[in-house]
């Protein structure tokens, strides 16, 4: 799997998770996330949820946090460094 | 010499300016003092020939207008008590008032009595009709009734002791049947007295008639206006809610004091165009309700910089019990709410905890007020009543109004929200209001109303009701991004539903029941 096709899939769990109805186009790669209200600290647990079982890779709980994980690039970069995307 | 009353301050007045103009219906014309008294005196007749006396129930089912006070001032004049019933509300919620109180008359608008007719007769109510057609002047539908009923005998007005009931107020009861809040000529003369005392009205003053009558805020209109022989300017339904129109109308009638829930001058800061206007009469602005969002105030306050504001704050069951006064100009950076400021000086205030117990100052708590304004009780509701009150050890009743607050070092109470919209979440305890105050804030909020709805799952979900201005809503992200700069993460509300406008009740403020129910 490309990087390419992990930031779709993780952008389209977001959007249906988290964003319902809103117009894609307005998720960008930096859209601060977890600073912008837009997941809470059970939507960030879930979102790790999905991240470890889609690609079989286990997060450290000093990792679950907004350095790591408040945009879709640092989400993406964050995944690279765990998997051979 | 008896109590003083309602009736006896309107016939002082009458009688000190007959010639004065008591009620201006604009469009329609005006009535004297003299012609009102008069006219109030037929209908105390007509009343009194019906078996009307002290202790009993007199119906209103009209608008608005000349004919309705005349009414209402009839009925107190026969020793009654008024009750004031929504015209515009379906006609079963209002044959179920008539007949829960049990009036002995009626007087009604003709053209809305059939329905009402049909609801009264399946619940067997049968009280004495006086139906009203409308009239070309104000006062005329009314005479021409009374003319119809043919030749009364005079009689006296009653002298009603200050335990008599004046009139009954229904409010939204919580088990969805209204409730009715029962209030004594006392409880009426003094909160009126203490308004006299703050507000100095004069004779030269025009003070407006925006509430319905059957909503608490009427109260200080009439009979405060009434008992210094002032002129009450009624403002009917179609044109309260347009704000150009009624901008106009405020300056056209000069109005020097206005009294109104917040919302209304929220509409009247955004789109009456108040710079069009010449307002060197108003020299008071009465808000009370609702919390004003204070960028609407700061807005309102901008463009009108010289009328003094007061935040009045008070259940039906005490009418105003706490009032402030916002000083203008309302400061750029300032985003809480105002405080609703000190008890008045006709009653008592305490903060209780959940166990009676009064709380530590500066601590949340309860708001109970005792004093002659409190309520008798609910009509025939006498458990709602006792829950409606903490007995204190020296058997004062004081009424619990269901608000939490603190109380500052200077005796000033500041509103934290409704006893009943403090959810918790997550274990965090969330004011529902506090999150509205929040959304205010986003530029293109025009109303916002938060509701919890349960859920199995998180145990409450919250839900934010919007509306936008211009009607083109922001997107979700912007109002999360929003949300997340201006109230910790646990507040976000999981569903923001945007609307053209919120829904409202009958007396303007916005109907959380009916959210509620959208889900």
């Amino acid at each position: 799997m490309s990087e390419q096709d992990a930031r779709h899939k993780i952008k389209d769990f977001i959007m249906a998770q988290f964003l319902p109805g809103e117009d894609p186009a307005e998720l960008t790669d930096q859209t601060p996330l977890i600073s912008g209200g837009i997941l809470d600290s059970i939507a960030t647990l879930q979102l790790v949820m999905f991240l470890e079982e889609n690609y079989k890779v286990s997060f450290e709980a000093y990792e679950v946090d907004k350095d790591n994980l408040d945009t879709l690039d640092l989400i993406v970069r964050l995944l690279a460094t765990k998997t051979r995307l | 010499m008896g109590a003083t009353t309602l009736q006896r301050n309107f016939v002082a007045s009458a009688h000190r300016r007959p010639a004065a103009t008591a009620v201006v219906e604009p469009g329609l014309g005006a009535i004297r003092y003299d012609a009102l008294d008069a006219l109030s005196d037929r209908m105390r007749d007509w009343l009194v020939s019906a078996g009307v006396g002290r202790g009993d129930r007199v119906g209103l089912f009209m608008r608005k207008s000349v004919d309705t006070l005349a009414a209402l001032l009839g009925t107190l004049k026969a020793g009654a008590a008024y009750v004031p019933v929504d015209s515009t509300a379906p006609a079963a919620r209002g044959a179920y008032i008539l007949h829960n109180c049990e009036v002995k008359a009626l007087v009604a608008e003709a053209e809305l009595l059939p329905r009402l007719q049909a609801e009264l007769s399946a619940l067997g109510a049968a009280p004495r009709l006086l139906p009203v057609a409308q009239g070309g002047s104000p006062g005329a539908g009314l005479a021409a009734a009374l003319d119809g009923a043919g030749a009364l005998q005079t009689s006296d007005t009653v002298e009603s002791d200050a335990e008599d009931l004046a009139y009954i107020l229904y409010t939204s009861g919580s088990t969805g049947r209204p409730k009715g809040v029962m209030l004594t000529q006392r409880n009426a003369v003094s909160f009126v007295d203490w308004c006299s005392e703050v507000f100095e009205p004069c004779k030269d003053d025009r003070v407006s008639s925006h509430a319905p009558f059957h909503f608490d805020l009427s109260i200080l209109d009439l009979h405060l206006c009434f008992k210094h022989a002032a002129t009450l300017v009624l403002i009917n339904e179609d044109i309260g809610k347009d704000a150009p129109r009624l901008a106009r109308l405020i300056a056209d009638e000069r109005i020097s004091i206005w009294y109104s829930a917040p919302s209304i001058l929220a509409l009247l800061a955004q789109f009456g165009d108040l710079a069009r206007h010449d307002y060197s009469a108003l020299r008071q602005v009465l808000f009370a309700g609702e919390v004003f969002a204070v960028k609407h105030l700061r807005a309102l306050g901008r463009q009108l910089p010289i009328p003094r504001y007061f935040n009045l704050y008070g259940p039906t069951e005490t009418n105003v019990c706490t009032w402030y006064e916002v000083c203008m100009p309302v400061p750029e950076d300032r985003t809480k709410p105002y405080p609703i400021g000190h008890v008045c000086s006709h009653l008592k205030a305490r903060v209780l905890d959940e166990a009676g117990a009064e709380v530590a100052r500066g601590s949340e708590g309860e708001l109970c007020i005792a004093g002659p304004g409190v309520m008798q009780g609910y009509w025939s509701l006498p458990e709602q009543t006792a829950r409606g009150f903490w007995t204190g050890t020296a058997g004062q009743r004081w009424y619990r109004t269901g608000d939490i607050v603190t109380e500052d070092a200077d005796g000033c109470y500041t509103y934290l929200g409704r006893r009943d919209r403090m959810v918790k979440r997550r274990g965090y305890r969330i004011e529902l209001g506090e999150i509205e105050a929040a959304l205010y804030k986003h530029p293109r909020v025009k109303e916002a109303a938060v509701v919890a709805l349960p859920d199995a799952d998180a145990g409450v979900i919250i839900v934010a009701h919007l509306a936008a201005h211009d009607g083109k809503p922001p997107g979700l992200i912007e109002m999360k991004r929003h949300c997340s700069q201006n109230m910790p993460l646990y507040m976000i509300p999981d569903r923001f539903a945007w609307q053209p406008s919120l829904p409202k009740t009958s007396t303007d403020k916005i109907d959380y029941q009916g959210l509620k129910a959208l889900g």
